[in-house]
């Protein structure tokens, strides 16, 4: 019978091989579920999950929340904007006080890198990471994998891209551990001020052509410029980021292959890539959104089952 | 550990033919009949049965689902090792149809508590009965039974009964087995 190697999910560094399969496996059952007729199974009928959103959140927290209510939990949902934490409450004194109301997982987007760890340290409760600043972004990172895999069969062998703001991009992060860990051969591509110094070390490549990189992928997963979490220019203009790394129905035409196109969202259409591309038949977003759902109900699944009562 | 041969696979045989027999009884040609193999085992008795319904009385589009209870079950979490989930493969709504849940052993009853829980997530059924290979007598936790049984047995609690099919096994056997 298997079972998670980790405690929480903290980030995609702390899991093997096997928990990423598992995790997958779990989520082709889950995906089956969300599309009966009654999308709802009762497994964690005794379960109360914290949402806590210290940062933004559209699609993470909505995926988060229906996973959560398609397996039965009760939830409660927080956000930083709303709460004590403007009165200068800390994260510990915050998430306690949640956690006397017998919460069992919390979930947890916060701006600061390594906030889940921490947290995980500290607290009584199994901590799923939706996002720790530029850290990483583990859920997205599995669901784009699931995605592949869903779309190509496998992702073992296959070569992924990551274009754009690689430096403030968690996803990026946790794409790359996910995708080293099934056999993946990735790549980063962008501006050169937005790819970081080391990120060689991890045993990815750097292109700064757009075109050449495409050429040389299956995949193409294309992320937004983070602009709020910029505090120096690091292009000359919107404008010119468009013309030499946003993705184009010309650039695919010139292509001799069709690639796969991912991006997690939210698109900022006309910069990163254009509505043709987005809307059309090489793109897996939306069902990237969809599988968020399942590779999210599977994940507090499974950190569920180890909890003893 | 002992172990001896409740039943053999020539009697398998003749209790599946009988088994099939009955549910003509009751479901006529099967047009508002839909049988459901409770996943993992119940799904091996389940398609035996369509098989001989289909092959043998020519019943006509027999339909047969597969329904996993793993996330319906009542122990989860109280058990020592987690259970690895089947697949679920449903591809018809059971809305107002005859449902026959199937499974090979009924022992205290909570599997099939939890499979019709799971099968109210495809519809409202007309009517639920169930059809059993092997009732373990007086070692229900729940107030069910079988509609159909193969064969009923007295076991005490250490004891288990194992089925064995031939697509996993090579042979049709059952045994009882004995800690």
């Amino acid at each position: 019978m298997k079972q998670l190697s980790v405690d929480h999910l903290l980030g995609i560094k702390y899991l093997n091989k096997n928990d990423i399969d598992l995790i997958f496996e779990t989520a082709d059952h889950f995906k089956e579920v969300i599309n009966r007729p009654i999308k709802k199974v009762p497994s964690l009928r005794d379960i109360t999950i914290a949402n806590l959103f210290f940062e933004n959140s559209t699609r993470t927290k909505l995926s988060f929340e229906l996973a959560e209510k398609r397996l039965s939990a009760d939830i409660i949902n927080f956000s930083a904007s709303q709460s004590s934490v403007k009165k200068g409450e800390t994260l510990i004194d915050t998430v306690n006080n949640i956690l006397s109301m017998k919460v069992d997982i919390v979930v947890m987007r916060h701006p600061n890198v390594g906030a889940g760890v921490f947290l995980s340290k500290h607290v009584n409760a199994k901590i799923i990471n939706a996002g720790d600043g530029t850290h990483e972004h583990p859920t997205q990172a599995l669901l784009d994998s699931y995605s592949i895999r869903e779309k190509l069969g496998s992702v073992k062998g296959k070569k992924i891209v990551i274009v754009g703001d690689i430096l403030h991009s968690r996803v990026a992060l946790s794409n790359i551990f996910a995708l080293q860990l099934q056999g993946a051969e990735v790549k980063v591509c962008g501006p050169t001020t937005l790819i970081p110094k080391y990120i060689t070390s991890l045993g990815v490549t750097v292109e700064t052509n757009l075109k050449k990189a495409l050429d040389w992928c299956d995949v193409a997963n294309v992320l937004r410029v983070q602009h709020e979490r910029m505090d120096v220019k690091y292009f000359p203009s919107t404008r010119e980021y468009t013309q030499l790394f946003g993705i184009n129905q010309q650039v695919l035409d010139s292509l001799d292959k069709n690639i796969v196109i991912m991006h997690p969202g939210p698109i900022n259409r006309g910069v990163e890539i254009t509505s043709d591309v987005a809307d059309s038949n090489n793109s897996i977003i939306l069902n990237q959104v969809e599988n968020g759902v399942a590779v999210r109900m599977a994940v507090i699944y499974l950190l569920a089952q180890q909890i003893k009562r | 550990m002992s172990s001896k041969v409740l039943l053999n696979s020539k009697e398998i045989e003749i209790i599946l033919h009988r088994l099939a027999c009955q549910l003509i009884e009751n479901h006529n040609d099967f047009s508002n009949t839909v049988l459901i193999g409770l996943q993992p085992r119940g799904a091996y008795l389940a398609k035996r049965i369509k098989d001989i319904l289909t092959n043998e009385y020519h019943i006509k589009d027999l339909k047969l689902g597969l329904l996993d209870i793993t996330f319906y079950r009542d122990d989860f979490r109280r058990r020592d090792s987690p259970i690895d989930a089947s697949s679920t493969k449903i591809d018809f709504l059971i809305e107002d149809k005859n449902v026959v849940l199937i499974d090979d052993v009924l022992f205290s009853g909570r599997s099939i508590r939890s499979g019709l829980s799971a099968i109210n997530d495809f519809g409202r059924p007309k009517l639920v009965e169930l059809l059993v290979l092997i009732d373990r007598r007086f070692s229900r936790h729940l107030p069910i039974q079988p509609n159909y049984r193969g064969r009923q047995v007295d076991a005490i609690n250490q004891e288990k009964v194992k089925v064995c099919w031939k697509e996993t096994h090579k042979k049709d056997v059952v045994y009882l087995e004995h800690n």
